[in-house]
């Protein structure tokens, strides 16, 4: 069993946010991290090779520099080998080129399995996995509350608002997974030590034969035109109970229309 | 409040192991602790986690699946641990004296058959000496082993045990033959036997989480092949193996008091009377400032004696010392907070009344002060 598992490196979300002069996420002046959601996907992919009893597991990460510490966490975490794309005309990629130059990565890769977080902890449009699998042909299971593998099938639940989809799909194919699959493991500090020795492979865009114009600012099919901060949070209302307290609530609560 | 501290470590490994240690102390113990120990519910899943992270095991071979860490690296991550939430602490500390009388004193077919499981980290030890008629003068312990054919049976009661209940393994010693130090022999015996059973867990002051129990032991037989050293050696294992465990404890009393520090010192800057904060006032940047240096004393004072052991010096008076003045440290600066935070450091809302009540139980686990202060007494006059 071969898994490769996408992993991307976010700003903090404890930590201040910035964005550059051209509406991009700062990512190179701030302290990051392995996005969280993506841990959970880590973590299926070492829950399923343990129960297989053998294979291995490649994390692909596309970012700066600084990128290869999600990579490090990963593979601290458990796995095998890692694959960074790193070039400086990447800056500023949208969704749609990201997933042009990770199928360029998942094409020099033997996989029976993509398995990918439900959506990045900075950009949050769950877009990526989808698309990767549709360049490569791969049938695609997403939000993945559950997952086992078995038989030459990976077989998912999905919970939705109003029912529970049981999805099974035939390998080779795509998964995303959601923070329900179960809490990440923490690395071991064997773990810590074993992932500085592990390999990890840096391919520029030249290497994967996609052109700078295919992807950065300039290749990306959405702009942001405008980023503007959150308002403050406003002080809200205060309901003080003088026996009444239930009625205000409701009052306030319908007023709100939320009930 | 995550700790501060900012340590010289060794090497680039150590520096990885203490940065792994804060990730779970602040993710998975500072947050659990106030609760848990008002409820006194020992925190058996936390110390899993730790067991997998591989933070059981420090001071030991990695060829058993040790961490091969020296004692001035284990006793910072204890230090940490401490900081978070003492009865961690002081669980990772009593493990480490459970493993140390197989991994020091076991032959190679010993250590081959059981050591790669304790150091595993899904199992807990015991360290079974006291007994409730002998504390401070643990030669004085009753509990017979008998042999009989192939087995040691074994009658009596072990007192204040740390996991006593929840262990997965237990260092019995006992006694083979006569009176004294001389008649004491070690047994390592699995958790469950038959004819083993529990006291009720201890009511404590402090440390509530932490789980202490009597081990009542009812002629239960113990394969003679887990005996450890010779017979009689008993009681030279345990006092090694307590020479290494006083620098545990002093390491859990200096994390403890560190973090009653960073409160009061925090607090102090917040708080305000007069129109000004209390952190203004001389009288409180004084008992602040002897707080400070007395912890950093103490530090210096256990990683001095732990540099000792990884050298191969003798360290068995330093660790005294080091386990005397870091726990009486541990006492006044927690003392200390709660005169800081005045009649808030005095409830429940504030960790340093916790604290406090902590710190009392360092002065008396591992031979109390009195006994320190005659090791150190000792060596002194011969
Ligand atoms: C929470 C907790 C956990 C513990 N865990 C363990 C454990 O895991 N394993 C284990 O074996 N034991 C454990 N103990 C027991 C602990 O080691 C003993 O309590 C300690 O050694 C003191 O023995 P004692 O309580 O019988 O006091 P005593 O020995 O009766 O002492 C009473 C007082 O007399 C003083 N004293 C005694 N002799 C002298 C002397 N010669 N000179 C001057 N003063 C003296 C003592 O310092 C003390 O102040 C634990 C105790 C506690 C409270």
């Amino acid at each position: 069993m071969k898994i490769v598992v996408l992993v991307k490196f976010v700003p903090d979300a404890t930590a201040a946010r910035a964005f550059g002069a051209d509406h991009t996420t700062d990512r190179v002046g701030v302290d990051g991290l392995l996005s969280e959601l993506d841990e959970y996907a880590v973590e299926q992919a070492l829950q399923v090779i343990e129960a297989a009893g053998e294979g291995e597991i490649t994390y692909v990460t596309m970012g700066p520099e600084n990128a290869g510490a999600a990579l490090r966490k990963a593979l601290s975490m458990g796995g095998d080998q890692a694959v960074h794309v790193l070039d400086d005309a990447l800056h500023g990629t949208d969704a749609l080129g990201t997933s042009l130059v990770l199928a360029k990565v998942l094409e020099k890769l033997e996989y029976d399995l993509v398995v990918a977080g439900m959506a990045s902890t900075d950009g949050g449009m769950s877009v990526v996995p989808v698309m990767l699998a549709e360049r490569l042909g791969l049938p695609a299971a997403t939000f993945a509350s559950t997952l086992s593998v078995a038989d030459g099938k990976a077989t998912i639940r999905r919970d939705g608002d109003l029912a529970s989809e049981t999805v099974e799909v035939t390998l080779p194919a795509l998964v995303s997974v959601t923070d329900q699959t179960g809490e990440a493991r923490y690395p071991s500090f064997k773990g810590i030590m074993a992932a500085k020795k592990k390999p990890v492979t840096t391919y520029t865009l030249a290497d994967l034969g996609v052109a700078p114009d295919q992807v950065g600012l300039g290749g990306a099919a959405t702009e942001v035109v405008e980023v503007t901060a959150r308002p403050p949070r406003q002080a809200g209302v205060k309901v003080n109970d003088e026996g009444d307290g239930g009625v205000k609530l409701a009052e306030f609560l319908a007023s709100q229309k939320f009930i | 409040m995550a700790s501060s501290v900012e340590r010289l470590l060794p090497s680039e490994e150590a520096r990885e192991l203490l940065g792994l240690t804060r990730e779970i102390a602040d993710a998975e113990l500072a947050p659990a602790a106030a609760a848990a120990e008002h409820e006194g519910v020992f925190p058996r899943e936390a110390l899993r986690k730790l067991g997998r992270a591989g933070l059981l095991s420090l001071p030991y071979d990695p060829a058993y699946g040790g961490g091969g860490q020296p004692y001035e690296v284990y006793l910072q991550v204890l230090e940490e641990l401490s900081y978070a939430w003492l009865t961690i602490g002081i669980s990772v500390s009593v493990h480490s004296l459970a493993c140390f009388p197989l991994a020091e004193y076991g032959t190679d077919a010993q250590r081959q058959r059981w050591l790669a499981d304790l150091l595993g980290g899904e199992q807990l030890g015991a360290y079974c000496l006291s007994e409730p008629q002998s504390g401070s003068d643990a030669a004085g312990l009753q509990t017979r082993a008998v042999r009989d054919g192939e087995d040691y049976v074994v009658t009596g009661t072990k007192a204040w045990i740390t996991h006593g209940g929840v262990a997965d393994f237990y260092n019995l010693l006992v006694r083979t033959s006569g009176d004294g130090p001389r008649g004491i022999s070690c047994l390592l015996a699995p958790g469950q036997l038959a004819g083993m059973s529990f006291g009720e867990p201890e009511r404590k002051m402090g440390a509530k989480g932490s789980r202490t129990a009597q081990v009542i032991l009812d002629g239960v037989r113990v394969p003679a092949e887990r005996r450890l050293g010779q017979e009689g050696q008993g009681f030279s294992i345990a006092l090694a193996a307590l020479d290494a465990g006083r620098l545990g404890i002093a390491a859990c009393a200096v994390g403890l008091a560190q973090s009653a520090l960073d409160f009061a010192a925090s607090y102090a800057t917040q708080r305000e009377q007069f129109g000004r904060p209390i952190g203004s006032f001389q009288g409180i940047q004084f008992l602040l400032a002897d707080m400070a240096t007395a912890v950093s004393a103490a530090r210096a004072l256990y990683l001095e004696a732990a540099r000792r052991k990884d050298a191969g010096l003798p360290f068995s008076v330093e660790a005294a010392k080091a386990k005397l003045f870091a726990t009486d440290a541990a006492m006044r600066v927690t003392t200390d907070a709660v005169q800081v935070l005045g009649g808030y450091g005095y409830v429940e809302d504030f960790p340093v009344e916790r604290y406090l009540r902590e710190a009392k139980v360092l002065q008396i686990v591992e031979g109390t002060n009195q006994i320190q202060r005659m090791v150190i007494g000792r060596a002194l006059t011969g």
